[in-house]
């Protein structure tokens, strides 16, 4: 089996693109790894298909492609659920600012003497036991 | 006011677009005969619910943009704890809560850590039906055996806490739908603080009615299955909770 040129530069303009936005600090590093390895791995299948062929035979695959689909939905489905964790966690913290920000609000206004000191921000000591 | 640094009272109120009723509210809380502090969190309001509860006496905060009951309500908590309140009390801006009600659900707090402002327990005629109803006795009845008490209305949002309730709140109360009432009540029992209920009566709400829509109702009851089961599943407080000083038991 010939080396598939056109998946091959597909990749590798993967590849570079990923590279590219890592070095330009435009993609933090725990996102662009799974994208580097894909890349990496379809540059190898590109250059030697008949990997594909034998990994399929060890695995038990008899269509090569249906080992690249499925490898591929399971990848995508790990990015989605990476990126479903990562967003929970942003605005888990989010949600923390916002509190941060509204307690300081008050607190800066009363100290510029915007709002009235009133019987409730009396002492701020930390505890009231 | 300074005096009662050490006892003193938050009463937190979170808002969302109530310019109709916030007022008013605010200002019953205020005529109340104990000096209670008001906070409304207005949880991104775009009406004026902000100026409208400044003028009538509460302290607000203004969240930049909205985060559900659950968000405000930790907001809340936040700032209480900030400020070294020893006891909180949630009370609807809508004036469903009848603030004459409120030194009630406080005085819960003698004999637990968190006091529920209960509508079923044999007093108003505050009334629901079909699946909406089996959904609040399926939660009640599991809420009831978790803290070994009787409790009838766990999804009321009439509720006072203590010291050690606002630490175990800070730690998990869930800004999603139902997780600022059995979300949080749940693992708040399994980290070890007690609850008690108050029968109280509820006001019809100043603006909009309960809704009786089926699949309405239906939603509700699988939302909180959904919630009940994930509650159960959490992993409990490990905060290291103020030792009671009020509260008799254990």
């Amino acid at each position: 089996m010939m080396p598939n040129i056109a998946a091959f530069l597909l990749a590798l303009a993967i590849v570079g693109l990923v590279a590219e936005m890592l070095r330009r600090k435009k993609l933090r590093e725990k996102y662009a790894i799974w994208w580097l390895v894909v890349g990496i791995a379809t540059l190898v299948l590109a250059a030697f298909p008949q990997l594909l062929v034998f990994i399929a035979r060890v695995v038990g695959v008899q269509l090569p492609s249906n080992l690249l689909f499925i490898l591929s939905i399971l990848m995508l489905l790990g990015v989605c659920l990476h990126l479903s964790w990562e967003i929970s966690v942003v605005e888990e913290e989010t949600r923390a600012l916002a509190e941060e920000v509204a307690i300081l609000r008050i607190q800066v206004e009363r100290l510029t003497g915007l709002l009235p000191v009133s019987g409730s921000n009396g002492s701020q000591d930390p505890e009231g036991q | 006011m300074r005096n009662l640094e050490n006892n003193r009272v938050l009463v937190i109120m979170p808002a969302w677009n109530e310019a109709d009723c916030v007022g008013a509210t605010v200002a019953e809380v205020l005529t109340l005969d104990e000096p209670y502090d008001v906070l409304v969190v207005n949880d991104g309001s775009t009406d004026e619910t902000p100026r409208i509860a400044a003028s009538a006496g509460a302290t607000v905060l203004n969240l930049p943009f909205n985060l559900g009951v659950g968000g405000a309500m930790r907001a809340g908590f936040k700032y209480a704890q900030r400020l070294g309140y020893s006891q909180v009390i949630q009370v609807d801006a809508d004036g469903q809560h009848d603030p004459r009600n409120i030194r009630e659900v406080l005085n819960g707090l003698e004999s637990a850590d968190i006091s529920i402002g209960a509508r079923f327990a044999d007093r108003g005629d505050y009334t629901v039906k079909g699946p909406r109803k089996w959904a609040m006795r399926l939660l009640a009845s599991v809420l009831s055996k978790l803290a070994k008490t009787t409790l009838t209305d766990v999804t009321s949002g009439f509720r006072a806490g203590n010291s050690r309730a606002i630490v175990q709140y800070l730690d998990h109360y869930p800004a999603e739908y139902l997780g600022d009432t059995i979300d949080s009540l749940v693992v708040a029992v399994r980290s070890g603080l007690s609850v008690t209920q108050v029968p109280v009566e509820m006001r019809p709400r100043q603006g909009g009615t309960p809704s009786h829509h089926p699949i309405k109702a239906a939603v509700y009851l699988g939302r909180s299955f959904f919630a009940l089961a994930f509650a159960l599943t959490r992993r409990r407080s490990h905060v290291a909770l103020p030792l009671q000083t009020m509260a008799g038991q254990k």
